[in-house]
């Protein structure tokens, strides 16, 4: 199956998200070898190049480096995957209550909403 | 080393009506090209330029620096819009008369595709379904080991699962040696594995960019872009 892509941003950029989350998810551990271009390519179905500038931009943020001989590999920095996850985490719940707060609801009932859907 | 096609105010004329007008046009290598435009904005006359099938009436084309002719024809592998094989051969057959034609053609590559679509080499071309025939006639181009592969309109009659088939069948044979230029207006199934897309109109070169700063300048895909651009 390939990604789901949308229509309002470049695809590098998406690409650039896919495979972040699939670090910050576990999916690509800590340390461990990423895919090749060409794999990762065929698997989002997208063209090579587009795949390689998504890998070359996330190298910059160092959620992930190349090693010249043996291909790209996943930080093991522990540290900044976690702090990755906590922003992604953050920006989840801020279009969370954008949405709920466009829907007219207040705080409190934002908070009595969680509790009760933590409980079912 | 020279761009893999170079057109200098390449123009065609078919009697009095402009087909193409002085398009100026540089496409490099290990690219993936989207060539997008109307029906008669002069795709095809394009491509049977770059095939050396007719020739310019004015202004020149250049395939590795060289007028189209003997060495580009070897070097470029084409696939027309329309079925041009002989219907009674069998698959089989069709691989050997390609591997007699073209020194360049893989015949592993062939029926490891072949294989893929759980083909076989007996079946007819007369027998098959036009999404089937079209998937053959993909598999001769793609086994050819060139330096262009110009592909007109390869996705047209094939169902979505097929043309997932023949999108993913590209992305494996992309090297970065040699280009792919298609040509087509179902610019959605496509706009995710091209690099660029040359865009043409009236036979007038509208626009060559990449995909991703058509998205970033107009916050939309190539095909909203496109149809924005080209409303009746």
């Amino acid at each position: 199956m390939s990604w789901e892509l949308t229509n309002d941003r470049p695809i590098y950029m998406q690409l650039m998200d896919y495979i972040k989350l699939g670090i910050i998810s576990g999916q690509y551990p800590a340390g461990s070898k990423l895919p090749s271009v060409r794999e990762l390519a065929s698997i989002a179905a997208v063209n090579p190049n587009t795949m390689q500038k998504a890998l070359a931009e996330l190298e910059s943020t160092g959620l992930i480096y190349s090693n010249r001989t043996s291909g790209r590999f996943v930080t093991d920095n522990e540290e900044l995957i976690h702090e990755n996850k906590k922003n992604l985490a953050k920006d989840y719940c801020n279009d969370f209550f954008i949405k709920l707060k466009s829907l007219g609801i207040t705080q409190a009932e934002i908070l009595e909403l969680i509790s009760e859907c933590m409980n079912e | 080393m020279p761009a893999l096609i170079e057109c200098h105010s390449l123009t065609k004329k078919y009697g009095s009506r402009l087909a193409l007008n002085n398009v100026n046009l540089s496409i490099e290598r290990g690219r993936i090209v989207g060539l997008l435009g109307p029906n008669a904005s002069g795709k095809t006359t394009l491509i049977k330029l770059i095939n050396g099938l007719i020739q310019p009436s004015q202004g020149e084309i250049l395939i590795n620096g060289q007028e189209p002719g003997i060495e580009s024809k070897l070097n470029i592998s084409y696939l027309p819009d329309a079925c041009f094989l002989p219907e009674w051969m069998k698959v089989r057959e069709l691989f050997n008369y390609y591997s007699d034609f073209y020194s360049n053609f893989n015949l592993r590559k062939a029926y490891d595709m072949l294989e893929r679509l759980n083909l076989n080499d007996s079946m007819k071309l007369k027998s098959m379904s036009k999404g089937t025939k079209e998937k053959i006639q993909l598999i001769l181009t793609m086994s050819r080991e060139a330096d262009l592969y110009c592909l007109d309109e390869p996705i047209g009659g094939v169902d979505p699962a097929s043309r997932d088939y023949i999108l993913d069948t590209i992305i494996g044979n992309y090297n970065e040696n040699s280009t792919i230029l298609i040509s087509t207006h179902l610019i959605t199934d496509i706009e995710k594995i091209l690099d660029e897309v040359v865009f043409i109109n009236n036979g007038c070169m509208y626009l060559h960019k990449s995909v991703d700063d058509i998205r970033m300048e107009h916050n939309n895909s190539v095909d909203g872009f496109f149809r924005e651009v080209f409303r009746c």
